[in-house]
């Protein structure tokens, strides 16, 4: 269909505005954060950091315990993305290749436990937390944070289970495999693109968490979203270093989610938002 | 009982050639792997971890909640190690309060405007994506993904930034391009203001999901459908109506339900942009309980203010949990 020179453009030109609009709050954190404090507190703002610098960062390095906190971030966020996936892979498989009485009625739980209200169940977990004695660790963090993503990967990693034929398995098992051998060495190198897809979300919500940390670990033990939140607070208006210690919390989730995103994209509208 | 590792062969009907004497065993394989009363238990031993974790990790939390809900449990109780029951008296307290019945209605009118113009502007981004060409889409996927991936802490930081009234881009764009007032604005004195904010934070982050899942969706309807719809002579409109929309309607109705849940419990993005100031007059239901709860130490109160903020969102979303419950048939 031949469309009139304005059918063709006016789409474009859409597209251009709408790439401002949603690039540009991250251009801007990126480009404050090299800036020097004379262009941040321009009267104009300057749009190109062309003569720019490393200080804003360094000062986010140099701050209390900012090493302590990326390890505890990565170490908490790691954990428990991997004993999620552990847990749902087991789970994932018996729904989705065995049939057996109570599994509809685990899946619709797991579909519940999915849209569970974390953010006002905070003054439970607190109190559950606080009467074993575990109030700034990162034993109870890891294990609520595994809970959060733990049905959201159940419910993807069924969808990537189904997608790899039940033939495959069953001829592993004609050749002499076991099951569980058939699972290992067919059905498991062909999820690891579900798996980085599955863990990937996992991954940005466990990594993104703040209204738990923010109650339970309230003096030590605590990771990188509350250092943000703090961070700007106790550094007043220096936009430079908040926008540093911003891009440096952005960054790992950017890269990754670029990389994997078209997998990850997929297997969400498959598992996940299944209307 | 013939309980020998016969389940190796006859799961695939393609392994005929020793078909004939075990037929009936294929009946049975249904129920997993070969060996008797263990392979019944095995789909039960694999779920265990799961159910464990869900149990104590969200069950008992949920549980818990509620119980809290009836107790007076402030600062003094909480460091006695006391539990003093209340019965209902959080909740009249609660039910009968002006303060209440403003957040929740704040909460509910907040939700919904942000619901509707997340899905508005989604699809309509959606559909452009699906008219683009190949390399104007991959640039408009980059910048949507972009704000897709941004961490919910590290986007409200940058938009604090962006409308900060002393040096921020915002005011400088709207003076510089003829609102003067709006030179050094500040954007969080104001309720109204303070939400704008938080509702173009939310947007922004919010309407690539829906957009690129829109035009995934797209992609799936096939082309023919729309040259038969054009044939009778449908035009935009009417294609979109009677085509795009009736194949993506399960898409509208997940999607529009999954941001009622996401937006209506949204915490971070509420509280750490301006504390639910000015006046605590931005505060939504969950920061609300927060703020009563942790930040006054009243957490009974708090607990009760979540479980009826728990029960409120269930309201909202009750046709399509009716819709999930039923699918229980195909899962």
């Amino acid at each position: 269909m031949r469309r009139s020179l304005f059918g063709r453009t006016w789409p474009n030109a859409v597209a251009v505005v709408l790439f401002v609009f949603f690039v540009f709050p991250v251009y801007w954190m990126v480009a404050t954060s090299f800036k020097k404090d004379t262009d941040i507190i321009s009267s104009t703002p300057v749009f190109l950091p062309l003569n720019g610098t490393l200080q804003h960062f360094t000062r986010a390095f140099h701050s209390q315990g900012f090493w302590t906190l990326v390890l505890d971030s990565i170490t908490v966020t790691s954990l428990s993305v991997i004993c999620s996936l552990a847990i749902a892979l087991l789970a994932a498989f018996a729904v989705t290749r065995m049939r057996f009485k109570g599994r509809k009625a685990f899946l619709l739980v797991i579909m519940i436990a999915q849209m569970a209200p974390w953010e006002v169940m905070v003054i439970a977990v607190y109190m559950i937390v606080r009467d074993s004695n575990m109030l700034n660790s990162l034993v109870p963090l890891t294990a609520f944070y595994m809970m959060m993503v733990l049905p959201f990967t159940i419910l993807t990693l069924r969808g990537f289970i189904a997608a790899v034929p039940k033939e495959l398995e069953e001829s592993a098992m004609v050749d002499g495999c076991s099951r569980r051998q058939a699972f290992v060495k067919v059905v498991l190198p062909l999820l690891a693109p579900g798996l980085m897809a599955t863990s990937l979300f996992g991954f940005i919500t466990a990594w993104n968490e703040y209204p738990l940390v923010l109650v339970l670990n309230k003096e030590s033990a605590q990771t990188l979203p509350l250092w943000l939140t703090q961070f700007q607070t106790n550094f007043g208006d220096d936009w430079g270093a908040t926008m540093a210690a911003s891009t440096v919390f952005a960054l790992p989730i950017l890269v990754v989610f670029f990389i994997l995103q078209r997998k990850a994209v997929g297997g969400l509208t498959a598992g996940a938002v299944k209307g | 009982m013939t309980v020998q590792s016969e389940g190796v062969q006859t799961h695939s009907p393609r392994s005929g050639s020793a078909g004939g004497p075990k037929a009936p065993a294929l009946k049975r394989n249904r129920g997993g792997s070969g060996a008797g009363r263990l392979s019944r238990a095995t789909p039960y031993l694999l779920l265990l971890p799961a159910t464990l974790a869900t149990l104590v990790l969200l069950g008992y939390p949920a549980v818990k909640i509620v119980l809290i809900s009836f107790q007076k449990l402030n600062m003094f109780e909480l460091i006695q190690h006391v539990t003093v029951w209340n019965g209902f008296q959080n909740y009249t307290d609660q039910l009968t309060s002006a303060e209440f019945w403003h957040t929740a209605e704040r909460s509910v009118f907040f939700t919904l405007a942000n619901v509707v113009l997340i899905m508005l502007i989604g699809s309509l981004v959606g559909l452009l994506l699906n008219r683009l060409g190949k390399r104007m889409r991959l640039f408009l996927s980059v910048a949507l993904i972009l704000a897709w991936a941004m961490p919910v802490v590290a986007a409200t930081t940058v938009y604090q930034w962006l409308f900060d009234s002393q040096f921020g881009v915002v005011d400088w764009f709207l003076s510089a391009f003829g609102w003067h007032s709006m030179a050094h604005y500040n954007w969080f004195s104001t309720q109204l203001s303070t939400f704008a904010v938080i509702t173009l934070l939310i947007t922004w982050m919010s309407i690539p999901f829906v957009a690129l899942t829109m035009y995934a969706g797209l992609t799936t309807i096939p082309g023919e459908l729309y040259e038969a719809a054009r044939m009778d002579g449908a035009g935009t409109w009417k294609s979109f109506r009677f085509v795009t929309f009736p194949a993506l309607k399960p898409f509208f109705l997940g999607t529009t339900f999954l941001e009622v849940i996401w937006i209506f419990k949204a915490f971070t993005q509420v509280l750490a942009i301006n504390q639910g100031g000015p006046d605590r007059l931005t505060e939504t239901l969950p920061v609300y309980s927060f703020v009563e709860g942790v930040g006054n130490q009243h957490y009974g109160v708090g607990a009760a203010i979540a479980v009826l903020t728990i029960l409120i969102l269930l309201a909202l979303t009750a046709y399509y949990l009716r819709i999930i419950l039923k699918q229980e048939d195909e899962l």
